[in-house]
């Protein structure tokens, strides 16, 4: 066997062992952004080989919280993405509206930080009011900051800008109070977010969804994943439901292809057509 | 600066025999890309069998024209990469603005949006190193021009697994930073004015 084929024996059998002791289950997990990350936290520990963290993690939580901290390194901001955010206000928004009240689950909310922009909106709509807000994730860590709604100061100004471009309609400061170098957001807004841990590859639908948001998240899992993934969105939405995807992500190969219309191709909007 | 070898005798050195399978070219760009990436794909032919994979450092909020202008002046197909799409022959990928661009074992494409690597996203290096953990030597790297250093530590990877590596030659480059800094800490296989690659690539 050549040594290419021992070194992926050696990640499976650290992933299996992530598996049997705390129940994630990163197989299907696109390889070779997950190898990286395992390289990256073998750095981070001065270990060389992959087959060195499985003591540690089996023994060491905190090693495994690392893990999982490298696992969910997100790339988010508020706002990211302004084209989509204004997209979803001029095709989802009018649809909402009608609704006396809706629910909008947002899977893999990371951070919070785009959840928080998804309320403002909202708020902004006077849709607010009318939404129940589910935002998950499997990163306990992660949900802990997005529920505390704090976020440091330091780009104030980029996120102003792409609070404008998304189509904000009053002035960015209106909704956080500052203090030295950090901002928190108004309770207001997230009196109608619920923050709750759910791992989309093991835990299941949860209620029924007029939209389902699930931003650069597929793209870390291989085909099947995704394919598990879409189901359950299907599973969890409404008749003429919205999906919202990230830009470089796209229903087009997968299991809903034919069940989906596309509502707006370049920020990945897409509706049930049932 | 060490000479180069001469890319035609180069060819006749018996270590080259192993790169006679060579489907896969990945390519990293920055400052000057433009220009550079016309230059290069615009002169290889509609029969042109391996699958080009190229980064082009670029801003995040890049539109599409850069896939768009090289789809239409180049004899082969040109297209910003999409995740999880299978690599196939004659067809030239682009990174898409903002993400990662990776190669997965099964000769497929997949895209992140990881941490920056050498403060740039997508990055070279990310290319270069996943690129060659699928196809370890039948694969061939090349550095372009460029203001930085990325690339310089994936065509390292790439040449450690047996790929062959090629660079820009520096004084062709607009901006002689990037393949000079490959070169700097790896063995450069071929460093080739611009107008020059199209036949090694094709030769190869």
């Amino acid at each position: 066997m050549d040594a290419k084929k021992i070194a992926e024996i050696e990640v499976d059998v650290l992933l299996e062992a992530i598996r049997l002791r705390y129940d994630y289950d990163f197989k299907n997990y696109a390889r070779a952004s997950l190898k990286r990350r395992v390289h990256s936290l073998l750095s981070k520990e001065n270990l060389e080989m992959p087959y060195q963290l499985i003591p540690r993690i089996l023994y060491d939580n905190k090693i495994f919280d690392k893990f999982l901290s490298e696992m969910s390194v997100t790339v988010t901001e508020l706002f990211r993405d302004p084209p989509f955010f204004k997209s979803i206000q001029e095709i989802i928004f009018p649809v909402l509206k009608t609704y006396p009240y809706f629910k909008i689950w947002h899977a893999g909310c990371a951070t919070g930080e785009e959840v928080y922009s998804l309320a403002i909106l909202l708020k902004e709509a006077g849709l607010l009011g009318k939404a129940k807000i589910y935002a998950t994730d499997y990163n306990k860590r992660s949900l802990d900051i997005a529920k505390a709604g704090i976020y440091s100061a330091s780009n104030m100004e980029k996120n102003s800008e792409a609070y404008l471009k998304a189509g904000g309609k009053k002035s960015l400061n209106h909704y956080y109070t500052e203090q030295y170098d950090a901002f928190k957001f108004k309770d207001d807004l997230n009196k109608n977010i619920t923050f709750a841990y759910h791992n989309l590859v093991k835990d299941g639908v949860f209620g029924e969804m007029h939209a389902v948001i699930c931003r650069n998240v597929l793209i870390y899992f291989d085909k099947d994943l995704q394919n598990h993934a879409f189901t359950l969105f299907d599973n969890s939405m409404v008749k003429r439901g919205f999906l919202c995807l990230g830009s470089k992500e796209t229903i087009d190969y997968s299991v809903l292809k034919n069940q989906y219309e596309t509502f707006s191709r370049s920020n990945k909007i897409y509706r049930k057509t049932n | 600066m060490k000479p180069f070898p001469d890319p035609i005798k180069s060819t006749e050195r018996p270590i080259n025999m192993e790169h006679s399978n060579i489907s896969v070219i990945v390519m990293g760009v920055s400052q000057g890309g433009l220009e550079a990436l016309s230059c290069l794909l615009a002169a290889l032919p509609q029969t042109f069998e391996k699958s080009i994979i190229i980064v082009q450092h670029r801003a995040a909020d890049s539109d599409s024209y850069l896939s768009e202008h090289l789809n239409l002046i180049s004899p082969m197909q040109v297209k910003e990469a999409q995740d999880k799409e299978p690599i196939r022959p004659g067809i030239a990928y682009i990174a898409p603005p903002d993400y990662h661009l990776l190669v997965e074992n099964e000769g497929t494409l997949s895209l992140s949006d990881d941490e920056r690597v050498n403060y740039t996203r997508p990055a070279i290096d990310v290319l270069f190193e996943t690129a060659a953990d699928c196809y370890g030597a039948a694969l061939v790297g090349v550095v372009l021009t460029g203001n930085n250093s990325d690339g310089a530590r994936g065509l390292k990877t790439i040449k450690d697994l047996g790929g062959t590596t090629v660079i820009q030659d520096p004084q062709d480059a607009q901006v002689p930073a990037m393949p000079l800094a490959a070169q700097a800490i790896t063995i450069i296989d071929y460093a080739l004015p611009l107008k020059e690659m199209p036949e090694l690539f094709i030769r190869l």
